[in-house]
């Protein structure tokens, strides 16, 4: 139902003018309150930031190592979660013998490990790619274990019926069925090595955004954290829109219903 | 039709399984049937009447409890490669284009790959899919995929076709159609071919003999000839030796539901 007005307008005509009303009152209510711009700073003073970091040469750099280390991380993570998976689901001894573990694992906040790691491996970016490879380990190998588990019946019949080899059954069956939970997996996981790398940051580095804003915070510099906020925010969202396209080019079948918008 | 080679020898096979509860179920008494070479059977029988039971230990996917099946004289111990399955759902993988899964027992069984695209491609004409090998499961109707299933199952020429209620979950034109399109193809391939189904109708149009069951636990009560001359068609239900056969075989039916009201629902086989 429209009347007239192009679908790309009432597609983004809404969150254009939720955006703007919120930079607003964020510009305006602050002043009305008569709170500080040194703790909460407008976004005009935000954006000046964002200027003035970039110019500085600041922004880009360190927004490049934080990107690869979670990217990095995100990849061996959900590797060597799919591939426990898989070991885990293949062989009942090796499901009895690691599970239990693997959830105990699971139960502790991974970002407790984080000194660990870094002592372990030095300040540099691989301390910080492991992070979050540990990070985004656990939510594809329980996802995957699920997907993995998760066959129709009928369908392992099918290849039964065929004696299909077990890694015939794996590959041409379990593993494409499983992507939607996997993908569930990882639109967790790519998040969280975000986090992951951030974290390893905090703990010891020499540069990344996580180091730029420990740098920003001790020099008080509030509209320059509110700066490095908005740039990981940034981040954040493009490596999910990156999931988010491997997963409809991937996962096309599985149609989840938000990938139906907008086609009427 | 008697001096035909027999292929399948089901003697006094059985099937008992362990309930969730402990409890064992008895699903199959004491079935026992011959199948001929490049013959249609079709097995009528209640719910839960361990039908489809018994086509599982036919295909190997499931041992027997109690005596043994032969197929050429060899027991069958597991899966074999010369059985094609069709089961009550089309399963198909929707990640894989309707040629794909038609492919997959190729691929498999590591069949050549320009032979089998080929034969993937006149099977898709055989059952009628011809401009759809490229098409996605879900992009069909629950028919025409349920035709590919076909075609799938046909892919490795196997001898034997095992059909499990294949067109169960059809409405019923299209099952009334795509009963007259398994007769199309199967005169043209004469697999040996066991048929699962609820339906006296459709067990007459198709087979050379019915194998009546009984309620659980199933035993063949009756095989009955059905002596209708081939190609048969849709003016075939109305043939007199058609409708005395229907009436026969609903006899076997009415008095059983009298009998055994309330033990009709449950596991389906």
């Amino acid at each position: 139902m429209n009347w007239g007005i192009p679908a790309t307008i009432t597609r983004y005509l809404p969150p254009l003018i939720g955006g703007v009303a919120i930079v607003l009152a964020w510009e305006f209510l602050p002043r009305i309150f008569n709170i500080p711009t040194l703790l909460l700073p407008p976004p005009t003073l935000v954006f000046k930031s964002v200027w003035l970091l970039y110019d500085r040469g600041l922004l880009l750099g360190n927004f490049a190592i934080t990107l690869a280390e979670a990217l990095g991380g995100f990849a061996i993570g959900s590797v060597c979660g799919v591939f426990f998976a898989f070991l885990v689901t293949r062989s009942l001894l090796i499901e009895r013998m690691l599970l239990p573990y693997l959830i105990g694992l699971q139960a502790l906040p991974k970002v407790a490990l984080a000194p660990l790691i870094v002592v372990w491996i030095g300040i540099g970016i691989e301390s910080k790619v492991a992070i979050a490879a540990v990070i985004s380990f656990f939510p594809v190998l329980i996802n995957a274990i699920v997907g993995f588990s998760t066959v129709e019946a009928e369908k392992i019949d099918l290849m039964r019926s065929l004696v299909a080899s077990g890694w015939q059954q794996f590959s041409i069956v379990i593993f494409p069925n499983s992507l939607p939970f996997i993908f569930a997996g990882l639109n967790v996981a790519i998040v969280l090595s975000i986090t992951g790398a951030l974290v390893g940051e905090f703990i010891g580095a020499d540069r990344g955004l996580g180091n730029l804003l420990l740098q920003l915070n001790y020099n008080m510099d509030i509209s320059g954290m509110f700066a490095v906020l908005l740039v990981l925010a940034l981040l954040g969202v493009v490596l999910y829109a990156l999931v988010r396209f491997l997963h409809t080019r991937l996962v096309f079948w599985a149609k989840p219903d938000n990938l139906r918008v907008g086609n009427d | 039709m008697t001096s035909r080679l027999t292929l399948i020898d089901i003697s006094g096979v059985g099937k008992q399984f362990r309930s969730r509860s402990g409890a064992m179920l008895h699903a199959l008494a004491d079935a026992s049937l011959t199948v001929e070479a490049n013959q249609f059977i079709c097995i009528v029988g209640p719910s839960g009447c361990g039908k489809s039971t018994l086509l599982r230990m036919l295909a190997g996917l499931e041992p027997v409890s109690s005596g043994q099946i032969t197929i050429d004289g060899v027991p069958v111990s597991g899966a074999r490669r010369d059985i094609g399955l069709v089961f009550q759902s089309p399963v198909m993988l929707p990640w894989r284009t309707i040629l794909k899964n038609i492919l997959v027992p190729a691929e498999v069984l590591k069949m050549d790959k320009t032979a089998s695209r080929k034969r993937a491609h006149e099977l898709l004409e055989l059952v009628g899919l011809e401009g759809f090998g490229d098409r996605y499961p879900d992009e069909l109707s629950g028919g025409m995929r349920q035709r590919a299933a076909i075609a799938r199952a046909l892919m490795h020429d196997p001898n034997i076709l095992l059909m499990d209620e294949p067109f169960g979950a059809l409405d019923a034109l299209t099952r009334e159609a795509m009963n007259l399109e398994l007769l199309r193809i199967w005169q043209g391939s004469r697999k040996t071919v066991i048929l699962v189904t609820h339906s006296i109708e459709e067990a007459l149009l198709l087979s050379d003999r019915v194998a009546v069951f009984s309620p659980r636990p199933g035993f063949v009560r009756d095989v009955i000839d059905v002596p209708i001359a081939r190609p048969r068609s849709a003016a075939t239900r109305t043939d007199p030796v058609f409708i005395r056969l229907a009436d026969r075989l609903r006899g076997y039916f009415e008095t059983e539901s009298t009998a055994t009201t309330g033990h009709q629902e449950g596991v389906a086989s």
